[in-house]
């Protein structure tokens, strides 16, 4: 049994940390409905979910109930093989994707071995490469759910979302190209350390100010690419009932729904490692007690629950809350006294902040702004977002160019 | 059996059935997938030798970008199943006799020059980015820069041809 767990325990590690990764990205996912649905009706001026658990928050619960336990009807005159391959495609292409992103530098050692956050150690040669080889084959979800539905709506949906797909993958690819020179790499180690180089710069030396024509460019294009409002046109409900995904119910409507925001978090995770200096911390490397800052939103934001807990309406609130609000205020006070964990939750810890804002940006953008119109989304993409790409690799190469002729730097 | 060996198997009998598949689909869109799963396999072959941009490039224009266009078509037409003409049948037979004459052909060819096929498999500093890119930008830059214009130009034509005559 000992010779078996070492020889295979590479194997056995990654097995352990895909079933982790899975668990926590689909807790995440549906966290992030509840999330959406808060943000979305404060913006709107309503309580949003509340009735389920206290706060709400136990909703995602319900609604994941609610889809195993759906009615699951097959519809006639489906392509049965493509109408079942569809979702599961969508899911699949999604979580990989989210398996190539490294969440931190170090390493921890625990049985003797490093094991690194992520799946793929975080040097992967073609690391960039290889979600774009996923996000490119994330479209056959869509566009075969709509074509093998067998209908006129999902139909349209999914030809939409060919189109769309097509047009802004090109934006996507352009804008990524500045960051590339920058870097000299695809590696999205070596990426984020290329934005470290001036460490007492802190946050201004990171890619999005050199790059901000870029990250214009990519944060839209990777909105259209995830059919997330002001793009959604493949699933416009006013227009086409539910788009692509008409004719699904049940789980298979809960895979492109899982497939849509893990996508979200995708995009999250590069916005974040591309253009904001992924797991460095914006302030400047002197400024040691920044390495506090973990503890002092998580021991207060802790505090604050326990307070809103002990007052809350239902026994079960005033139960759950408080024992949430003392474990968060623990995992604060553990940041501080242990300064191993310390330094290690640093990188993660400012990782995932990144991710969290920009999903914000995400629900933001949902709350706020209407939908294209189809012709304008393809006048966008064409004649604004595209030709703003390719400059900006042009200017970037030229500068690159004439620091290296110039100045003599590399 | 070394694990890489297993590997190159799985990957190769996933080409050959997509291949099959591919022919023997009746539906347009059911071919069009079968040609994904060729194009995967092969980049998963391609990322065997060691050729990781490759692979990746590979994934990204052919299964993504060239193979969602074939998609979309094929959706936009809504083409339906193939159709069985008399003369289409008839076409199977010198069809058949030319698979079997190819496939010989390839089969000679590699059983004559066992070293040159170990020598190409050896891709490693060739196949990397940076080889890549110094053969497309240094060594061949005219060729490569033709093909590009060529394009450009097709690209033109299909719009001209594309675009409604002004009334």
């Amino acid at each position: 049994m000992n010779s078996f767990l070492n020889t295979n325990a590479e194997l056995l590690i990654t097995l352990v940390k895909i079933a982790l990764l899975l668990f926590i990205v689909l807790t995440v996912n549906a966290y992030l409905t509840w999330f959406e649905r808060k943000v979305v009706a404060h913006i709107q001026s309503r309580w949003g979910p509340h009735r389920v658990g206290p706060h709400g928050l136990l909703q995602p619960l319900a609604d994941g109930l609610k889809f195993l336990f759906k009615e699951d009807p097959t519809p006639a005159g489906v392509d049965k093989f493509v109408y079942y391959l569809a979702p599961l495609l969508a899911l699949a292409l999604a979580l990989t994707s989210i398996a190539l992103i490294p969440f931190g530098p170090d390493p921890i050692r625990l049985f003797g071995r490093d094991i690194y956050l992520g799946i793929t150690p975080p040097d992967l040669n073609i690391g960039i490469l290889a979600l774009f080889a996923v996000t490119a084959l994330a479209v056959y979800g869509v566009a075969l759910a709509g074509w093998s539905s067998n209908s006129k709506y999902p139909l349209l949906g999914g030809l939409r979302s060919s189109a769309q797909m097509i047009s802004y993958e090109l934006s996507l690819t352009m804008s990524v190209v500045g960051v590339l020179l920058l870097a000299g790499s695809f590696n999205l180690k070596k990426i984020i350390e290329a934005q470290s180089h001036h460490p007492e710069w802190g946050l201004f030396g990171w890619n999005v100010w050199p790059q901000i024509l870029g990250f214009f460019c990519f944060f839209i294009a990777a909105v259209a690419e995830t059919n997330r409002v002001p793009f959604d046109l493949p699933e416009a409900e006013s227009e086409l009932v539910a788009g692509f995904h008409t004719e699904y119910s049940s789980f298979k409507f809960a895979m492109f729904f899982i497939a849509e925001y893990t996508s979200m978090i995708t995009v999250s995770c590069l916005c974040s490692i591309l253009f904001f200096g992924g797991w460095l911390s914006p302030f400047p490397v002197s400024w040691t007690f920044a390495h506090y800052l973990p503890s002092a939103i998580l021991i207060p934001f802790g505090l604050w629950v326990i307070w809103d807990g002990i007052r809350y309406e239902t026994l079960f609130g005033r139960i759950i809350l408080p024992g949430a609000g003392t474990v968060i205020t623990a995992l604060g006070a553990l940041f501080v006294l242990l300064l191993n964990v310390n330094e290690f939750i640093q990188a993660p810890f400012w990782l995932l902040s990144k991710i969290f804002v920009f999903l914000f940006v995400y629900v933001w953008m949902r709350g706020t702004l209407p939908r294209f119109r189809y012709d304008q989304l393809m006048a966008f993409g064409w004649k604004l977002l595209l030709p703003l790409s390719i400059v900006n690799v042009i200017v970037t190469s030229f500068v690159i160019l004439a620091k290296m002729q110039w100045w003599g730097a590399k | 059996m070394t694990a890489q060996l297993a590997v190159f198997f799985v990957l190769a009998v996933l080409a050959v059935i997509g291949a099959v598949s591919l022919i023997l689909q009746k539906h347009p869109i059911h071919s069009a997938l079968s040609l994904i799963v060729v194009m995967i396999a092969l980049a998963g072959l391609y990322l065997l030798l060691g050729a990781e941009f490759v692979a990746a490039v590979q994934i990204i224009v052919y299964g993504g970008a060239i193979m969602v266009l074939f998609v979309f078509v094929i959706m936009l037409l809504n083409a339906g199943i193939e159709e069985h003409t008399s003369i289409s049948k008839m076409a199977g037979a010198p069809g058949l006799l030319l698979v079997v004459a190819l496939a010989g052909f390839v089969a000679a060819t590699i059983a004559r020059s066992t070293e040159n096929i170990q020598a190409t498999s050896q891709t490693g500093e060739l196949a990397s980015t940076l080889g890549i890119s110094n053969m497309l930008f240094k060594d061949f830059v005219y060729p490569f820069e033709l093909t590009s214009f060529l394009i450009l130009v097709a690209v033109l034509g299909a719009t001209v041809l594309a675009q409604r005559e002004k009334s």
